[in-house]
């Protein structure tokens, strides 16, 4: 996982610089299933400005990931543990799932 | 309320089989008149295809967080003893148990109905995918009962202590008045938050 936190952190730059602290916050991204087949990646780390909603971490993620579109329209996101909703103002440190259709049971 | 309220979720990791014995032996109490399960096991075929083995993954810790929320939901709704609900976790080959849920009760209705509401709602709301996998393919299933309550689960505070929308049940029992799940009413409730 290193050396794609690594690789990620450096492509992340050209999205979004590390301003100075306090206007950028960092969240962690986990993909699962479907959504962890079209990235290839489990979880990834992500900056956006202070104020960013859940639907600007999908814009950015979309912009990185175009193939995510294919569940755009089908899954839910949670943030921390709960379902949420794509108005949803994040926080430093928080973390947001992609949740493609379950299918649990 | 005399009696503490137990119930208990488990997320078993790959290679551990449900032990069925287990959740029942857990929810039994001489107090409690009947016991409800349900088993979910892993058919053979999928529209004609044959299925090899059924692989599933977890969002671990808010699958547990929502297994909790939904065992809560239904106490809220039925007059339950006990309850037990564990998945697996990982390749589950064709005929073996993926899920199980027991219900104990004092009247038999009430762990019948939650038994079938707890079922209903895990397929609906608890992040567990599973992976199909054909002798010439694989694809990642999608339970209907998301499809059908997605548009909800952001807006109603799903896993997050949500109380689940009943209607008194005009259905005569043995034990007098009763609540009952209505489907329309659980299929619109963005309306309804607890």
């Amino acid at each position: 996982m290193d050396v794609t936190d690594r690789e990620i952190k450096t492509k992340n730059a050209e999205c979004k610089p590390a301003e100075n602290k306090g206007s950028s916050v960092q969240i962690k991204v986990l993909f699962f299933a479907r959504a962890r087949d079209l990235t290839g990646l489990t979880e990834l780390p992500l900056e956006l400005s202070s104020g960013s909603t859940a639907q600007d971490c999908l814009n950015k993620l979309v912009a990185r990931f175009p193939s995510l579109e294919e569940i755009l329209g089908s899954m839910v996101l949670a943030l921390n543990e709960e379902y949420t909703n794509e108005s949803v103002i994040v926080q430093d440190k928080d973390e947001l799932a992609l949740i493609p259709p379950i299918s649990g049971g | 309320m005399a009696e503490e309220e137990r119930t208990q979720v488990e997320i078993l990791e790959e290679n551990n089989l449900i032990d069925m014995t287990k959740y029942i032996t857990y929810v039994s109490a001489p107090q409690a008149g009947g016991i409800a399960t349900f088993a979910g096991t892993t058919r053979d075929t999928f529209e004609g295809k044959s299925v090899v083995e059924l692989r599933y993954e977890a969002y671990v810790p808010m699958a547990i967080r929502c297994m909790k929320s939904m065992c809560s939901s239904a106490r809220s709704s039925w007059n339950l003893h006990s309850i037990a609900v564990a998945h697996r976790l990982g390749s589950v080959p064709v005929g073996e148990t993926s899920v199980f849920i027991a219900v104990s009760s004092v009247h038999r209705a009430d762990a019948l109905d939650a038994c079938k509401f707890l079922i209903d709602e895990l397929k609906a709301t608890v992040p567990i995918w599973k992976k199909e996998v054909y002798a010439n393919g694989e694809v990642w299933k999608e339970n209907s009962e998301f499809v059908e309550r997605r548009l909800e689960l952001g807006k109603d505070g799903i896993c997050s202590g949500r109380k689940v929308e009943v209607k008194a049940g005009d259905r005569k029992t043995c034990c007098g008045s009763k609540v009952k799940v209505d489907e329309e009413a659980m299929a619109d409730l963005s309306t309804t938050r607890n």
